[in-house]
């Protein structure tokens, strides 16, 4: 186009740079602690705890901000679907003690694959019934969607304490992932944090590889923005919500195990106990936003993991300090998503 | 007359407790370019916005290429052959201008001599290919919005007021591309304030007030007759002169 106006039109067209500051300000608050901490090796104890805990807290917060982004449901339930996986895997472990305490990494690392297997099928499944009977109904109205959100988190627990009772239960780590791993003189840092980074890697690698390049990737993009455009392009929206609540319930599954094997004790109130800090990530990460709930999660980890070190009075305010400031800062939350 | 690919029949339309649309009749012929015009609040976008089953028609009928589309959803009257381009253009700003593209190709696949045309079109969108469509501009997003309506062959396009808020050059651009698109074939429902745009592109021309329809005819006869645009439309000819 020659003329004069495209010319200028072009002007205005940059490519879409990633915005740093948030990752930088993860880096800045690590940093922030060493010199408070005092000791390297307390620090870098600290640290990886604090990013197996984030990366663990994402894993379960995934699914939860592309529920809301994609539907604007708010589904207090979702904590639950983390006590059904956690509790699934013993289904698991129970039967098979002897790969748990076996030597071989190959049978270590099987059992835990079964029970992901296992929990994120269970949590799937249950994320499908759940969507069916108790958030269909309840579409675009948010005041119905706590109360009936709330209500189906407390019948579901008490279905786990039916089934499993309701004293809390202990579970062992497979042998291999027990202990820890010397990374320097005086620096120790566990097997199981190490494996839930991982882990918690895989699952955001995975994700930002399917939303990037497959077409349901794109879908599922595009109806977080605007969910009536995509239906007006041929789409049924409706199917892809199931779709989205089932991946998220079955990741909050993969999620539960993960908090399990790294409290060792399950309870049936595990996933409420946790879904504070889950909803602290989705709102301060931006409603939607994949990326945001990853860096949200090691915020939350980190302030929680250092201020609990260094002044456990105030480690119970510090995320929701946390969350006023990010949002005192960016009112949409980290990576906001830009929605019609 | 060519056969009507689109009819209206006595459309009426709640959205809560307003009644907006008031027993609309219409019908956009095969292969022509119909203008909707009105003023603002008259009933365009709803009268649209019913058409694809965004908001549902409370009584009356939709008919498209003979099939009664009143009731279906959606989805399903998109796949039925109906592209949409809405007044605010709502292309996905985090997708890329070819993720855009892509995703408006049902199959998933975009026609390569299809994507030459609306470069020739559209230019600016070849050179932003792989940009965000965010960070487009204005124009550049509308030239966007258009394209996706384009990228496959459609038997109607309905379009929500493309030249909006537009600068004058840009809705130059924006009127030859239409142009190109009529002379392609295509059946387009266009709903236009800009008078000036709609005199140049329509064939057929109906105008609403107050959620009915209150002129339908030959736009070359609306054009011709000042008097009567100033009664449907408050125009003066002077104004778009």
């Amino acid at each position: 186009m020659t003329d004069g106006i495209t010319e200028r039109e072009e002007t205005t067209v940059r490519a879409p740079a990633i915005d740093w500051i948030p990752i930088l300000l993860v880096a800045a608050v690590a940093l922030i602690a060493l010199p408070l901490i005092g000791s390297f090796s307390t620090w870098v104890t600290l640290t990886m705890a604090a990013l197996a805990m984030g990366m663990i807290i994402f894993i379960m917060a995934s699914g939860l901000t592309l529920v809301f982004g994609l539907m604007d449901v708010i589904n207090f339930g979702h904590g639950v679907f983390i006590s059904v996986g956690a509790y699934m895997s013993l289904l698991v472990l129970r039967p098979l003690t002897g790969w748990v305490e076996s030597p071989s990494i190959a049978l270590n690392i099987a059992v835990l694959v079964l029970c992901i297997l296992v929990a994120m099928a269970a949590s799937g499944l249950f994320g499908l019934a759940f969507e069916r009977v108790i958030i269909r109904p309840v579409y675009r109205q948010h005041l119905k969607q706590i109360l009936v959100t709330m209500g189906g988190l407390i019948v579901i627990e008490q279905l786990l304490h039916v089934f499993f009772g309701g004293s809390p239960i202990t579970i062992a780590l497979p042998q291999t992932f027990r202990g820890g791993l010397a990374l320097g003189p005086d620096i120790i840092v566990e097997r199981y944090r190490l494996i839930a980074v991982v882990v918690g890697i895989i699952v955001f690698l995975a994700m930002m590889l399917v939303l990037n390049r497959t077409r349901i990737g794109l879908l599922v993009r595009a109806g977080v923005e605007n969910p009536e455009m995509v239906e007006a392009l041929g789409y049924r929206i409706r199917r892809l919500f199931v779709g989205v609540f089932a991946a998220g319930s079955a990741l909050a599954g993969l999620g539960g195990v993960m908090w399990g094997f790294y409290q060792q004790t399950l309870t049936v109130g595990m996933g409420l106990q946790v879904l504070v800090l889950i909803f602290i990530v989705v709102i301060i990460g931006g409603l939607g936003s994949i990326g945001g709930c990853l860096i949200g999660s090691l915020l939350v980890a980190l302030v929680a993991n250092y201020t609990a070190f260094l002044e456990p009075k105030i480690a119970l305010i510090s995320n929701i300090a946390l969350m006023l400031l990010v949002l005192m800062w960016r009112p949409q939350g980290l990576y906001p998503v830009v929605k019609v | 007359m060519p056969d009507p690919l689109l009819t209206l029949q006595g459309v009426h339309t709640h959205i809560g407790h307003y009644h907006i649309l008031q027993g609309v009749d219409f019908e956009v012929p095969r292969g022509s370019f119909t203008v909707l015009l009105g003023r603002n609040g008259a009933g365009k976008t709803t009268t649209l916005r019913t058409i694809m089953g965004l908001w549902k028609a409370s009584r009356g009928n939709i008919r498209f290429a003979g099939e009664d589309v009143t009731s279906r959803a959606t989805p399903d009257i998109a796949a039925s052959g109906i592209a949409y381009v809405p007044e605010n253009m709502s292309v996905f700003s985090g997708l890329t201008v070819q993720e855009n593209l892509i995703l408006a190709a049902r199959t998933g696949k975009i026609d390569a001599v299809r994507l030459e045309w609306i470069f020739s079109l559209f230019p600016a969108l070849q050179r932003f290919f792989g940009l965000a469509a965010g960070t487009l501009s204005g124009g550049q997003k509308q030239m966007l919005a258009i394209a996706r309506a384009l990228i496959e062959p459609r038997d109607l396009i309905l379009v929500d007021e493309p030249t909006k808020g537009l600068a004058p050059a840009i809705v130059g651009n924006m009127i030859r591309a239409f142009r190109e698109v009529k002379n392609a074939g295509a059946t387009v429902l266009l709903v236009e304030q800009n008078f000036m745009a709609a005199r140049m592109l329509g064939d057929a021309v109906v105008v609403m007030d107050d959620g009915r329809i209150v002129h339908r005819g030959a736009m070359a006869e609306l054009a011709a007759d000042s008097a009567l645009q100033q009664r449907l439309l408050g125009l003066h000819m002077e104004a778009h002169q």
